[in-house]
């Protein structure tokens, strides 16, 4: 049987989140909850006579994204017509980059699951406008132009990628910079940033390229995981029983968990693109692009580095911190509030994110917590100075995260201090140990493991706020005190 | 009386407006009887706005008496109809836009209204400026006021006729290959195409975008200016009108051409030029010598592939620019249940021929595999054309030439006949595609007493220099106050 690679390139959507349109000062809003028209003016309706202004605030965030990219930044860029008719494009052409965008010849680190990485080619970034929203009821059409001319980045890698996990590496890792940037919301839901991956699978080994299907509509990036799987899959039962692959676009049907056919291409559209002439060539200024370049936000790989280097953390936990913007900021933010590093990755690693998963809320949301990053400081700072034991940190963490509120101040209202008194402890100790006559027996006679049973009932007693290493340290000496009698 | 105040230029009704002579509602009012009497016969207006035009002048009174005195206050003007007007239908001249009513103004015309100018309608055009004639208009064609059997040029043919008529004192035209220029030569007035990027377009219904600018008509090179001035400089809205200063146009109206250099191109004296346009153009140059003005022969040796050219370049940027005209917002539908066929029903029924020969030519000449050999190569051509202008203007300040090969032709004599039809822009195409100015003034009448039309052309953003010379040729002749006979 033939092993087969899967060859994958992708094109990803991104909106650029300004305040204002691509080539018009009307709001770039919700398209998913805006009343329908209600953010458009003679420039994206299309009028006749209007003419397109660049926002340059959608040219700089272009700019922060091909630079997170590792990307050129050419002399100049250069916006084209791409013509097509449909009623989502009030023009009848897209104003978009064609033979001179924005950005070019980057690449971005992917992390696999097996903890390798590998840099995946970006071919190009270009700016352009997003089309308006067909919604179809009743067999009409209606019209909706809130996201005509919303500023968009469309961003393609090489065919470096190779399986469903790198594209879904690939798609964790651009989100996370984009969101990063501060330049899009990642919301893959409200469409607004869309991933393509472009697949097509050929023989381990060869160096062909065969015909390609584009996969779209994909709402998240486990659908695009699960997309590209089953379409890499369908691909190489039609080699393996003699058939050929049509190039289609498809897209994902989500209650049947399968590609379906959007529509065959039969031959290649020609969108005659030609310059733009309503608009100017653009030329950003070299010290423009250092001075964007240098006000960048730390980005995740180096943000991972820096708490392995910095806090001692594992480079585990370091990614799983930094990939997510939220998540990472909330870690500092505990970090800087006074508590141990990696403390307050583990509570964030563990119970954080269990509680998250139990509300099925997304990490990024971490921010909206009830849990402040000070009461985690304090949290990890109580238990590590001994006040409480890490047993009532974690039922106390349960707490602060459905309530909130101060650690300090709980553990004095609720009297949830350890007990460190040793005559207090001793006494607990020797009560367990003359009710448990048997269990003693056993110590004595070599079975060394019951000791973790008798620390467990005095800690019960104790009602868990026991030293627990003083509890140890008074059951041993005891239970030898009572071998001599 | 109301004859006489139609009579006269903008400078002499605003003088008589801030001396109290007349106001600003006599003067419409004027306007708008002899539209009402001589606009059936010559068709140069769309529409004809009385009722907006006479609350304008009535406004225009008021601010006087308040002590305004905008430069336009209570000036009445003809406006192409490829200009976009709030609440006034504008058509393009076709049934594509038939019934659109705008929501916004142009840059342009706005400026006119906020130094207080009237306007008395919407004129006639060539459908989409595509045109030189007014016969591809969608409604109907206008007459020559000089003689009623003839085109009145195209495709700003409206404009130019209504203020050869009388029936506006100026007006606004939009030229892409010559549509202010030639129209104003077959109607005898003066006219200028200000250098690309010197007037905004925002608001011009868009034909090539690359070649569109906003010229302005009047009886003078003096009003000419006046409105120029009125209308020019950047705006944020076109990021192709560029942000240079306006020069005040009619303080260089000195009447002085002493030591001027004056261009006459070999290759725009050719067999097809009528011989009595050769002998006025001629005959003006002389009189500019005679004025102190130093005359020399040069070449534009890429002359001869202008028309080739514009001809790829103009149809392609139309193709793209006409393309919003799918009746899905604005203009009418005529639905055929599904997309594609409404599209085609719509498109195929809303646009003429002409601009359908065009979409297609352009349509072609953008496509896969062409797109090289022909707009690329023509954009090529282009900046040789330019350049050709550019070493000429090393020698001299100003190059004269004909306006037209041939003054105004019958009305259906090159109907049928694109390419005759395409050949009377000959002259005027090579400044559209440098990006030029171009200024026409009357230089004289043919046997059959149609006017002719000297062109001035001068490099970019240097209007005054060309203003200064037509005023000062204008200064020194009187074919510009003949009237013609209505």
């Amino acid at each position: 049987m033939t092993a087969y690679e899967a060859v994958i390139g992708m094109e990803v959507h991104a909106e650029l989140q300004t305040a204002s349109k691509m080539f018009c000062s009307c709001a770039v809003v919700d398209s998913t909850s805006a009343a329908p028209n209600q953010h458009v003016c003679p420039v994206c309706l299309g009028m006749p006579g209007v003419l397109p202004v660049i926002n340059q605030q959608a040219v700089e965030f272009g700019l922060r994204v091909g630079l997170a990219l590792n990307c050129e930044i050419p002399e100049f860029s250069q916006f084209a017509r791409k013509s097509y008719f449909y009623p989502d494009l009030p023009k009848g052409y897209q104003i978009s980059q064609y033979e001179f965008p924005l950005a070019v010849r980057g690449w971005l680190e992917i992390d696999l699951p097996d903890g390798s990485t590998k840099r995946i080619g970006i071919r190009r970034a270009h700016l352009e406008e997003d089309t308006g929203k067909l919604t179809h009821v009743d067999g009409h059409s209606l019209v909706d132009l809130n996201r005509a001319g919303v500023p968009l980045l469309e961003i393609v890698t090489e065919a470096d990628i190779h399986s469903a996990e790198e594209a879904e590496a690939y798609a964790r890792k651009l989100r996370a910079i984009l969101r990063y940037l501060e330049v899009n919301s990642g919301d893959m839901s409200k469409g607004v940033l869309r991933m393509e991956p472009n697949i097509s699978v050929r023989p381990v080994g060869a160096s062909e390229l065969r015909t390609r299907t584009e996969v779209k509509n994909l709402n998240s990036i486990r659908v695009v995981a699960r997309a590209s799987a089953y379409e890499i899959e369908r691909q190489i039962k039609v080699y393996e029983s003699g058939g050929t692959v049509q190039q289609a676009t498809l897209g994902w049907d989500e209650n049947r968990q399968s590609v379906v056919v959007q529509r065959l291409k039969e031959s290649a559209e020609d969108y005659r693109y030609f310059p733009e002439p309503d608009l100017p060539i653009v030329i950003i200024p070299r010290d423009q692009i250092e001075a964007i370049r240098a006000a960048l936000p730390e980005l995740p790989d180096a943000k991972r580095d820096r708490f392995i280097t910095a806090f001692g953390l594992s480079h585990y936990d370091a990614a799983v911190l930094v990939a997510e913007q939220a998540v990472a900021y909330y870690f500092e933010a505990a970090v800087q509030a006074g508590g141990d590093p990696k403390q307050i990755a583990n509570y964030i690693i563990g119970d954080v994110f269990r509680q998250m998963n139990n509300e099925s809320r997304d990490r990024e949301e971490i921010g909206a917590i009830k849990l402040t990053p000070k009461a985690l400081a304090d949290l990890v700072t109580l238990v590590q100075k001994g006040t409480i034991n890490h047993g009532v940190a974690k039922k106390l963490m349960d707490t602060l995260y459905t309530d909130g509120g101060d650690p300090a101040r709980l553990v004095e209202e609720r009297g949830l201090a350890q007990v460190s008194d040793e005559s207090v402890l001793a006494a607990a100790v020797i009560a367990v140990l003359d009710a448990q006559p048997g269990e003693v027996a056993r110590y004595l006679a070599g079975e060394d493991k019951v000791v973790k049973f008798l620390m467990g009932l005095v800690m019960k007693a104790m009602r868990g706020k026991g030293d627990a290493q003083m509890v140890q340290r008074l059951l041993t000496e005891q239970l030898e005190a009572r071998r001599t009698n | 009386m109301t004859t006489d105040l139609t009579d006269l230029t903008i400078t002499q009704a605003r003088d008589k407006l801030r001396a109290g002579d007349i106001s600003a509602v006599q003067l419409t009012q004027a306007h708008l009887d002899r539209i009402h009497a001589l606009d059936p016969q010559i068709r140069a207006f769309l529409t004809i706005t009385d009722e907006k035009a006479l609350d304008a002048a009535a406004q225009a009174d008021q601010r006087r008496q308040q002590g305004d005195d905008a430069p336009l206050l209570g000036i009445p003007l003809a406006i192409k109809d490829v200009l976009i007007t709030k609440g006034v239908p504008t058509t393009c001249g076709s049934h594509i836009l038939e019934g659109f009513v705008p929501p916004y103004t142009g840059t342009a015309v706005q400026k006119l209204f906020d130094a207080g100018a009237v306007m008395l309608g919407k004129t006639n055009t060539d459908e989409f400026a595509m045109g030189s004639s007014t016969e591809n208009s969608g409604y109907f064609t206008t007459h020559n006021p000089w003689d009623l059997d003839r085109v009145p040029g195209g495709s700003s043919g409206g404009s130019a006729a209504a203020v050869a008529a009388g029936m506006a004192l100026g007006a606004l035209g939009t030229d892409t290959g010559g549509s202010v220029r030639q129209p104003a030569a077959l109607c005898g007035i003066s006219a200028i195409k200000p250098s690309y990027g010197r007037v905004s377009r925002y608001g011009l219904i868009a034909f090539a975008s690359s070649l569109d600018q906003i010229g302005t008509f009047g009886r003078t090179v003096e009003d000419v200016a006046l409105l120029l001035g009125t209308i020019a400089g950047h705006d944020p809205r076109d990021s192709t009108s560029m942000p240079l200063p306006v020069p005040d146009y009619s303080a260089a109206l000195t009447g002085d051409i002493r030591g001027l250099r004056i261009g006459v191109p070999k290759e725009y004296f050719i067999g097809g030029l009528q011989p009595e346009i050769e002998r006025a153009v001629r005959a003006a140059i002389e009189q500019m010598a005679a004025g102190g003005a130093e005359v020399c022969e040069i070449s534009l040796p890429h002359t001869e592939y202008a028309l080739p050219v514009y001809y790829l370049i103009a149809p392609s940027e139309a193709s793209a620019n006409l393309a919003r005209f799918d009746g899905v917002r604005y203009g009418p539908r005529h639905s055929q249940g599904e997309m594609w066929p409404t599209y085609k029903a719509t498109r195929g029924q809303g646009f003429g021929h002409e601009v359908k020969r065009r979409i297609m030519l352009g349509t072609y000449a953008l496509s896969a595999g062409y797109y090289d050999a022909y707009y690329l190569k023509a954009q090529k051509v282009r900046t040789l054309i330019k350049q050709d202008f550019e070493q000429a203007f090393e020698k001299v300040d100003v190059i004269l030439s004909p306006t037209t090969p041939t003054t105004a032709f019958k009305i259906g004599e090159k109907a049928d006949d694109p390419l005759q039809m395409y050949l009377s822009d000959v002259f005027t195409l090579s400044a559209s595609l440098a990006g030029i100015v171009g200024a026409v003034v009357p230089c004289g009448y043919d046997d059959d007493g149609l006017p002719i039309g000297l062109q001035v052309i001068g490099p970019a953003f240097d209007e005054p220099t060309v203003l200064r010379a037509a005023h000062a040729y204008q200064q020194a002749t009187d074919w510009h106050t003949r009237r013609p006979p209505l």
